[in-house]
């Protein structure tokens, strides 16, 4: 009976996980038309929320489509790959100690950066078994991208776990609790926020999906659910990447008053409004500029993060 | 529960071991690689069964998400030629014959001293096992110096790769960021006097 309960459960929030997901697309076109002094979707339902359900409908209706050069089998696992490993990472993610579904599991960081490997497969495949040119670029584009930030991000990780002494995301969570980790880790914490936001492949660092130089990049084939799934994936990337923030470094669960869980909510929904706003302002680097600063900014200033901590944690000790 | 384990160990096994000899019989050098990658998972599979978590996660990082990404990308752009890769097949089939005995013949001494059923079954895991810190503690203590000189060793082998690698191309044009940056508008920009004289 519990065994039935807890798939119930896990249904649940899953549901929940892909309706925050269409929110936030409605919220984001919202805050973009605030930013850029114009409307946005505002018909539909109260203020427009409606539009998070129709464009749900919309993309559930459309023609299935397999293009008759595209790898059919290749063509169709990539985007549930993608929607997978940004899903599947939400199951050690501690929303406040004990509210989660692996949260103490000992080694759940490295459940994330291990499906986050798995992302970019989903990405490759997607663009190369299109068969198309421009596809295939954005596919080049996100590959190399993708582990080139891959390793400071880790790198920033590691400065963190050496201090908190624990890989499970609930014993980091804890690690922050009286003294948010940002204090101890500020060079890390922005380390781990542009390698995070290059991960997401949002702008500024979309140049996989450059809509003036590759059609749409990687996913330029798709269309209907499939293309769906990769939307999906890339904002729950974006609400993974933004829990870790905030759960790692802006101190997870504490704050006064409020339950700890809202405290949470609360941190995250404040990382992905600086992820709008930032969106909004940007301008999009060129492809060069931006393994460049990859490899010689942001990998040293990560080696040098890391270094750091270990001689500071040599000479006063861990947390 | 000692039932699934067991069914999962043996699904696992198969698909990789199919997955294993798809790798080395694709046609297309992509599908191999993608092969590959499947086998690399359904190995990290066996490790967490094992209970060996650390180990089938760091499998799964470093082969499957950064040795096979960078595989797979230059496969990827590669135009591969199989008439070519095939070429000369005969003449190399005796010594790949010879390799494959002497591969054969080595597991099968391996199994002959310890056979399957007498290779002692795993102890109980303690309540609280932590099998990272185990490992750690194990690295840094006890194999400290192997652990070290593989270090070094690898260490050589990135600084030869890229030495082999780097070569500097004269008639290449290409933009030194840190230059274009440092620019001053003085360097740049002339402001000249216009006027003309006074008729």
């Amino acid at each position: 009976m519990l065994f039935f309960a807890q798939i119930v459960a896990m249904f649940v929030t899953l549901l929940v996980l892909l309706g925050i997901a269409g929110f936030l697309v409605f919220a984001e076109r919202r805050v973009l038309g605030l930013l850029q002094n114009r409307l946005g979707p505002n018909r539909l339902g109260p203020l427009g929320v409606g539009q998070a359900l129709a464009d749900a409908l919309k993309l559930l209706c459309k023609e299935d489509f397999v293009p008759p050069f595209a790898s059919g089998l290749l063509y169709r696992t990539a985007p549930i790959l993608v929607a997978f490993s940004a899903l599947a990472g939400f199951a050690v993610l501690p929303l406040a100690p004990g509210i989660s579904w692996a949260g103490d599991w000992e080694i759940g960081l490295l459940l994330i950066l291990a499906l986050s490997s798995l992302h970019v497969y989903g990405v490759f495949l997607g663009g190369w078994s299109s068969n198309n040119k421009f596809a295939l670029y954005g596919a080049i584009r996100a590959v190399a991208q993708l582990i080139s930030y891959e390793l400071p991000m880790g790198l920033a990780l590691l400065a963190l776990v050496l201090l908190a002494g624990s890989l499970a995301l609930q014993g980091l969570g804890a690690a922050g609790q009286p003294v948010p980790l940002i204090v101890y880790q500020p060079l890390g914490f922005l380390i781990f926020f542009i390698a995070g936001i290059a991960e997401t492949q949002r702008l500024p660092f979309d140049l996989a999906e450059a809509e003036s130089e590759l059609v749409a990049g990687y996913h330029t084939e798709y269309g209907g659910m499939r293309f769906g799934y990769f939307f999906l994936g890339e904002y729950l990337g974006l609400v993974l990447i933004a829990a870790l923030i905030s759960l790692l470094y802006l101190g997870a669960w504490s704050g006064p008053w409020l339950p700890g869980w809202l405290w949470m909510l609360l941190k995250t929904g404040f990382v992905i409004g600086i992820f709008f706003w930032l969106r909004a302002s940007l301008p999009r680097p060129r492809y060069d500029q931006l393994l460049h600063w990859g490899w010689n900014a942001l990998l040293p200033l990560a080696i040098l993060n890391l270094l750091l901590t270990a001689i500071a944690a040599a000479l006063w000790g861990t947390l | 529960m000692m039932l699934t384990t067991t069914i999962l160990f043996y699904v696992f096994s198969a698909i990789l071991l199919v997955s294993a000899l798809l790798v080395i019989t694709a046609r297309n050098p992509v599908y191999s690689a993608l092969y590959l990658v499947l086998a690399f998972f359904n190995a990290a599979a066996l490790f967490l069964l094992l209970g060996a978590e650390f180990l089938g996660l760091i499998l799964i990082l470093v082969y499957v998400g950064a040795v096979m990404v960078l595989f797979l990308f230059v496969v990827m752009m590669l135009d591969i030629n199989l008439e070519r890769l095939k070429e000369g097949f005969l003449r190399y089939l005796p010594l790949g014959l010879a390799i494959a005995i002497v591969g054969v013949l080595e597991m099968v001494a391996v199994f002959w001293t310890a056979p399957i059923g007498r290779v002692p079954a795993p102890g109980p895991i303690p309540a609280n096992a932590d099998n990272t810190r185990a490992l750690g503690e194990l690295l840094y203590t006890h194999y400290l110096y192997p652990f070290e000189i593989a270090a070094v060793i690898l260490l050589v082998a990135i600084i030869a790769a890229i030495a082999l690698t780097l070569r500097r191309r004269p008639d290449t044009k290409s933009q030194a960021v840190g230059k274009q940056v440092a620019v001053a508008v003085r360097e740049r920009l002339r402001m000249v006097d216009l006027r003309g004289p006074k008729p």
